[in-house]
């Protein structure tokens, strides 16, 4: 008899075979991380259906790894099984593609045999799949039948989990249909797996579905074969693979009634690290929630006497929130519920409940904020809307008048804010690369088969929380899996995760070190601090006291109605009775055609002719008039580039890809090699379309999208025949400024070069692609040496020639940067004129590409400012000694930006950092501490593949709304 | 406590030095350090290892240094104020020192990173020695002479040969943990030697090198078929079993034979840097000169590595620079420089070359040269050498043993396989000749 084990993250497999290895027994089931009792009851199981013997045991799979090892049962790694299992079942399969619950292989046998797994940043498996359905509240089967029926795809970035949900969040509240949005799901996966493990090789031959999503997801396997273009076959058995290869590859004989005698004595090694406790005792817990339970707000009863009530709506990104007060700020009633995915029906339920059952209320005012503000607002003729910043702040400032610090943590969001005399001084708002909030407790709860209140009760008394660091969602994953590896009980998890959304907000979103940096009275809110564990290991973290609401999850609605109590609002306009009766509200998906941006458009239309638009970068869709660009420096500088058109030379045609430092260095580039007779073409603007042209030559997935682009747009260029030659210099250096330490371009930046020429040898076959070291930041020696490197390719082209030709490119590249500094002092006085509020969006040179910046420019335009970049200012200021090693050019242009910004008041800074650039881990708290030093608001946006231009507005609105503008 | 004369930063005084401070450091590479510890003792500074790894190191990363800052800043910094909170030593009497190398990659900045973590967690009166030899920031009461940089520069050999040595050993070895004694013994009179003043002279460095391949020679050992893996990677997580999970242990523990090149390449590499450099971008020739000569020291350094290992044909000796120079012509330029730049796939086509087909790349997660040098090459070396087999690794303090050891057996399984293919295609090819 033969055995074999496959232990994952979410289930347990298990197959039996005769000895002419026939399958004759197969189980599969959830283990709900109760890896040893299943592994035990599976083969206790099969010792009671065939007897006690001896048979050729061996366990696989991730989470199987510890046990197998510390119980003396043979251990065979799981890919590697899989593929001793295809060998036996399907020996004609050229390709194995395998999707678990927590990892995605692709395995490459024809052809010299490769195995790749996703690496440690990847979401896109089971367990991601598990989650979006939850986040449509629907199951996973439905989700499957829905994807059937969809009718177009949206883009969802398929890097990581917490990524994908940022994008689906806010196509669900800009009303987007399900059906569509599952369709995007099942390509998210997709995209994941092909274009973050193949890395180049082509997926083609006899392709092999293997693994639980697949096979139990049809429209998946669909969405494989039609993005592959072939059809692969989910073989039977395809859940088993690894259980079978197991089975097969073992050697050794076990007893296995012994085995499992083994493994009922392993408890693990509890080898994980632990925190303290939360709670010591009953006694300590009792005074704990005696004390908290005095944290009430005002309440008053609604009745016909009660005059104009005011009422607030948070339609948030996994809840809704309704709060009705009174004249004197008491709160009448509340409703808090899950959203499912669209706000609208239960804001008008929460409205007609209202209506129904207190037929004379008298509404003064209606005020929405949250993700859903803009869409509640005109489907129900709301009157204010205002930044959820400002609501929770406004809340937590009646709550407590003397507040200093404000901590609120949602089901996605975490929003913190210092305040000085009533005022906010400093924005701390999450990343989507830190989540780490109420939903990610959500979310391993029910992973772990519990409710999240049974789940986080679990932890209460938890005697060793798991200590399981910080990060975000999909380390959490593998962090869990360990614990669970080394014996970490649930409850140990729970507490554990808990702890983790604690240090997660006050070390990785607010970054305090010193609980004193809080200040003194500091409210706590959110949904999550509802929740008794996360309450408790917050205390325990900062070691203070902290108020906690007992509203806690509602102090948005809470605040949004206090805000419009605060404007004295006569009548409200809101939909009265009889129109909630007669609502409708149709969902239509449109392609803008107003620009070159083609954004998809989600419009939505209510009973009366109301309309909301979303998918929008600009207001034309809405206003139909065209933006006004003239203070935007950003659409400038593209104009500017543009100027710079692309021309024929008799001594061939040089092709550019426009990314990176180019977006600097080109009209240096361009004007060299025109002097020297050649033709210069430019690669096309940066698209979705590009960039997907390059994404299966990408190495290595955690690169940032900027550098990422750079194969698309070679890929292009190589598909213009007029083109011969690419050129793409690798430069260690940059143009030195004078300001810094040093002048080095970011390693990136650097030496993309070399990567393209590794990774893209097919595509640029047929090209000469140039891309030599060379250094333009020592102008006496360039001349020389470039004509040495033109020498390799060229025949003829003289030292004189180039010198000439360099003496006018560098007089070119200084003209660039004057006439960019030049419109920053027209763009800074006309906006003065007109006393506008001057933004500098700060970042680098090539985030003025429109796939990078994804309109950031246009929309921070949109709040009626004036938008500078860094470089146009950044000369203004002396050199002065940073509190970084001050050693990369365009990062040095940033520190100066920020010291200038701080002697002007009508200037304020926001920067723009890619994902994934390590650079900025280091220029980010340096602009901050540069920024504070001058009483300046750090804010921050990240932006990558796909930005989520809602956070990216919330982060502006509560700028401008906490300096006043 | 000693008066400042530097406004920006705390400086290491001559007073100071006098004082005998304690001077701390990181650990990275055990052997090799507790050498360097010695020579800088020996010269007046009161050098003291670090060693202590517990989870509150990692604890005080986290809180004091950005979250997104690559894992080694966060683990020696981690391991820095660990150390000061620790309370063995006077935090008004203790200095800290850590290396700039001044490169374009985020390295260099960590002295600031470290100066701001000192900063946020009280420790503002620590100064904080810049070990460099860029000349980017000097402390009055430090001075690199060349006595230092000898001793220095001794032991990095020494610890480079007993690494070799150990590594070329252990897995064969019939009588389990010899050579780690032997590495424990020798490491241990060569302390006495450098604490005594000597053994860092070429002359001494030669003796005692001829006589520890001597010594490792002796151990019995037993030399079967086993799968060789070979280690690179960002210098750190490369040596630091703190950084890397014990990276080394857990290979041994999987029956492999483990090869980790030396320190010494990245030595040659970062001085060869300047040359390259002034080749690629123009340079003055007195720089020029200096370099060379620098190298050509260094070059000395490692033909007296080379020739002690020769001497005994069961070792094999560390590849030259030279040679993997030359060997990584073709797949990337010499002016990728930053991190362990060229070097870093270099060391992986020589590792592969010369029978090392099984690599772990390990990088901290997002590692930006390593985008380029690391996973950036793997596939042109695929290209180039279809057998190797090469997994890279990123480590991080959120990163889960479970995940990489997973991947590393992976790439273990494929080895095993081959391993075992050839093992029977020998003994086919044996039978045949018998017959």
């Amino acid at each position: 008899m033969r055995i074999g084990l496959d232990v994952g993250s979410t289930t347990i497999k298990c197959v039996v075979m005769d000895d002419n290895e026939n399958i004759i027994f197969k189980s599969y089931e959830r283990h709900y991380s109760h890896i040893v009792e299943s592994a035990h009851k599976v083969l206790g199981g099969i010792v009671e259906k065939f007897g006690d013997c001896e048979a050729f045991l061996s366990i696989s799979g991730s989470a199987g790894m510890g046990m197998a090892q510390k119980c003396r049962i043979p251990f065979v790694q799981e890919v590697f099984a899989t593929r001793v299992a295809a060998g036996k079942y399907t020996p004609d399969a050229d390709v194995i593609i395998e999707l678990g619950g927590e990892d995605a292989k692709i395995i490459f046998l024809s052809n010299g045999m490769e195995v790749r797994m996703n690496g440690s940043c990847a979401g896109g498996t089971g367990a991601f799949i598990d989650q979006m359905a939850a986040l449509l509240d629907v199951s996973v089967e439905e989700l499957d039948e829905l994807a059937a029926t969809s009718e177009k795809v949206y883009t969802v970035a398929s890097r990581c989990g917490v990524f994908a949900k940022t994008d689906i969040q806010p196509l669900l509240n800009q009303g987007a249909q399900k059906r569509d949005i599952a369709a995007s799901i099942f390509y998210a996966v997709v995209n994941q797996t092909v274009g973050g493990l193949a890395q180049g090789r082509p997926i083609k031959g006899n392709i092999v579905y293997l693994g639980g999503p697949i096979t139990f997801l049809p429209q998946l396997k669909k969405a494989f074969d039609k993005t592959l273009g072939l059809e692969g076959v989910c073989p039977e058995n395809s859940l088993y693979f690894v259980a079978c290869g197991a089975a097969l590859y073992s050697d050794e004989k076990l007893l296995l009634s012994d085995a499992a005698d083994r493994l009922s004595k392993y408890d693990g090694d509890a080898g994980f690290s632990f925190n303290e406790p939360l709670f010591k005792d009953r006694e300590e817990y009792d005074s704990f929630i005696k004390r908290h339970d005095k944290n009430k707000v005002e309440r008053g009863e609604i009745n016909d006497s009660t005059g104009a009530v005011h009422i607030g709506v948070d339609a948030g990104s996994t809840t809704v929130k309704c709060a009705v007060i009174d004249e004197g700020g008491r709160l009448l009633l509340s409703s808090y519920q899950s959203n499912s995915g669209n706000p609208v029906p239960q804001v008008k339920a929460f409205l007609q409940n209202l209506y129904s059952e207190h037929p004379g209320v008298e509404i003064a005012s209606v005020t929405t904020t949250g993700y859903g503000e803009d869409i509640i607002k005109k489907a129900f003729h709301a009157d204010f809307g205002i930044v959820e910043t400002v609501a929770h702040f406004t809340a937590a400032k009646k709550f407590m008048p003397d507040v200093d610090f404000v901590i609120d943590i949602g089901g996605q969001d975490m929003k913190c804010f210092q305040i000085k005399d009533g005022i906010i001084t400093n924005i701390f708002l999450n990343e989507a690369c830190s989540s780490g909030c109420g939903s990610f407790l959500q979310t391993f709860a029910e992973a772990l088969g519990h409710n999240v209140e049974d789940f986080s009760e679990m932890g209460l008394f938890a005697p060793a929380p798991v200590e399981l660091g910080s990060r975000c969602t999909v380390f959490m994953n593998s962090s869990i899996k360990q614990a669970q590896k080394d014996g970490a009980t649930p409850d140990n998890i729970s507490a554990g995760l808990s702890i983790s959304v604690v240090k997660n907000a006050l070390y990785k979103v607010i970054r305090a070190q010193d609980p004193h940096m809080l200040g003194r009275h500091i409210v706590v809110q959110g949904g999550t601090f509802l929740n008794k564990a996360v309450l408790r290991a917050f205390e325990k973290e900062l070691d203070a006291q902290v108020a906690a609401p007992d509203i806690a999850g509602l102090m948005g609605a809470y605040g949004a109605a206090l805000y419009g109590m605060s404007k004295s609002p006569s009548e409200s306009g809101v939909a009265d009775k009889e129109s909630l009766d007669n609502f409708t509200h149709d969902v239509k998906s449109v392609r803008c055609s107003g620009c070159e941006n083609n954004c998809r458009l989600t419009v939505n239309t209510f009973s009366g002719g109301g309309k909301f638009i979303s998918g929008n970068r600009c207001e034309r869709p809405v206003t139909s008039k065209k933006t006004d660009e003239s203070l935007n420096i950003y659409s400038f500088k593209r104009s500017l580039l543009a100027d710079y058109k692309s021309c024929k030379g008799p001594r061939g045609t040089i092709g550019i890809p426009m990314g990176l430092n180019f977006y600097e260095t080109y009209p240096f580039w361009h004007t060299l090699f025109t002097k020297l007779g050649f033709g210069v073409v430019r690669s096309p603007r940066s698209d979705r379309k590009l960039y997907l042209e390059g994404q299966s030559t990408i190495p290595s997935d955690t690169v940032c999208f900027p550098a990422k682009l750079l194969h698309g747009h070679v890929a292009e260029l190589c598909k213009m025949d007029e083109v011969d030659t690419i050129f793409y210099p690798c430069m260690t250096y940059n143009i030195d400024e004078g300001k810094g330490d040093n002048h080095y371009n970011c390693p990136v930046v650097a030496y993309y070069p070399e990567v393209i020429a590794a990774s893209m040898k097919e595509v640029l076959s047929g090209k000469v692609f140039i891309y030599d070291y060379v250094g333009i930041d020592k102008k006496r020696y360039f001349p020389r040496k470039f004509t040495d490197i033109l020498a390799k390719y060229y025949d003829g082209i003289t030292y004189k020639e180039v010198k000439a030709a360099a003496r006018e490119a560098y007089a070119e590249y200084d003209r660039f940067l004057e006439r960019i500094r030049e419109k920053g002092t027209e763009i800074i006085s006309e906006a003065r004129k007109k006393n506008m509020l001057i933004i500098v969006l700060a970042g680098r040179p090539y985030h003025i590409d429109e796939e990078v910046c994804h309109g950031i420019d246009t929309l921070v335009a949109g709040f009626n400012t004036a938008v500078i970049s860094e470089d146009a200012i950044s000369h203004l200021t002396k050199k002065f000694k940073a509190g970084v090693l001050n050693q990369w050019t365009y990062h040095t242009r940033l520190y100066c930006a920020a010291k200038y910004v701080c002697t002007q008041p009508d200037m304020q800074i926001v920067q723009l950092v890619s994902f994934g650039c390590g650079v900025d881990a280091v220029t980010t708290d340096e602009v901050r501490s540069i920024l504070e030093s001058g009483e300046k608001i750090y804010t921050q946006v990240k932006i990558d593949e796909i930005t989520n231009l809602g956070a990216v507005k919330i982060r502006l609105r509560s700028l401008l709304a906490a300096i006043g503008y | 406590m000693a008066k400042n004369k530097n406004p920006d930063r705390v400086e290491f005084t001559k007073e100071m030095k006098k004082q005998g401070y304690n001077i701390l450091v990181p650990m990275m590479a055990p052997i090799h350090f507790k050498m360097i510890e010695k020579a800088f003792r020996e010269n007046g500074y009161h050098l003291v290892l670090l060693y202590n790894s517990s989870r509150a190191v990692v604890e005080e990363g986290l809180k004091y240094v950005h979250n997104d800052t690559c894992y080694p800043a966060l683990l020696v910094i981690g391991q820095m104020i660990d150390a000061l909170n620790s309370g063995d030593y006077d935090v008004n009497r203790t200095a800290l020192m850590i290396t700039q190398t001044g490169g374009g990659c985020r390295a260099s900045n960590y002295i600031h990173l470290l100066r701001k973590a000192l900063k946020k967690a009280g420790y503002e009166q620590v100064p904080v020695i810049s070990l460099n030899i860029s000349g980017l920031e000097r402390s009055e009461g430090f001075k690199l002479t060349p006595k230092i940089g000898i001793s220095f520069m001794a032991g990095i050999v020494y610890g480079d040969v007993l690494m070799l040595l150990h590594n070329q050993t252990r897995s064969y070895e019939i009588n389990p943990g010899e050579s780690a004694a032997l590495v424990e013994t020798w490491t241990d009179k060569i302390v006495a030697q450098l604490s005594g003043g000597k053994g860092w002279r070429m002359k001494d460095v030669k003796a005692n090198l001829a006589a520890i391949t001597a010594d490792f020679a002796k151990i019995p050992v037993k030399r079967t078929p086993k799968v060789k893996v070979g280690v690179v990677g960002e210098i750190y997580v490369k040596y630091s079993s703190l950084g890397n999970n014990n990276l080394e242990d857990f290979l041994i523990a999987e029956n492999c034979e483990v090869c980790v090149p030396g320190i010494m390449g990245f030595a040659l590499f970062k001085v060869d840097n300047r040359l390259e450099d002034i080749k690629l971008y123009g340079g003055k020739y007195a720089k020029k000169v200096i370099v060379t000569f620098l190298m050509d020291y260094l070059t000395k350094l490692e033909d007296v590595i080379v020739e002690a290992v020769e001497k005994h044909p069961q070792f094999m000796p560390p590849a030259r620079y030279s040679h993997i120079k030359k060997l990584v012509d073709g797949f990337i330029g010499y002016g990728n420089k930053m991190g362990e730049g060229w070097l870093l796939t270099a060391e992986m086509v020589e590792l592969v070359d010369s029978g090392f087909e099984n690599i772990v790349c390990t990088q901290p997660f997002g590692c930006l040269p390593n985008h380029i040098c690391a996973k950036g090459m793997i596939g042109k070396i695929r290209d180039s050498y279809q057998n190797s087999n090469i997994v890279p690794i990123d480590y991080d303090p959120s990163a889960s043993p479970v995940n990489q050891e997973n991947r590393i057996k992976l790439m273990l399984a494929v080895a095993k396989e081959r391993l075992n293919e050839r093992e029977e295609q020998k003994q086919r090819e044996k039978d045949a000749a018998l017959v």
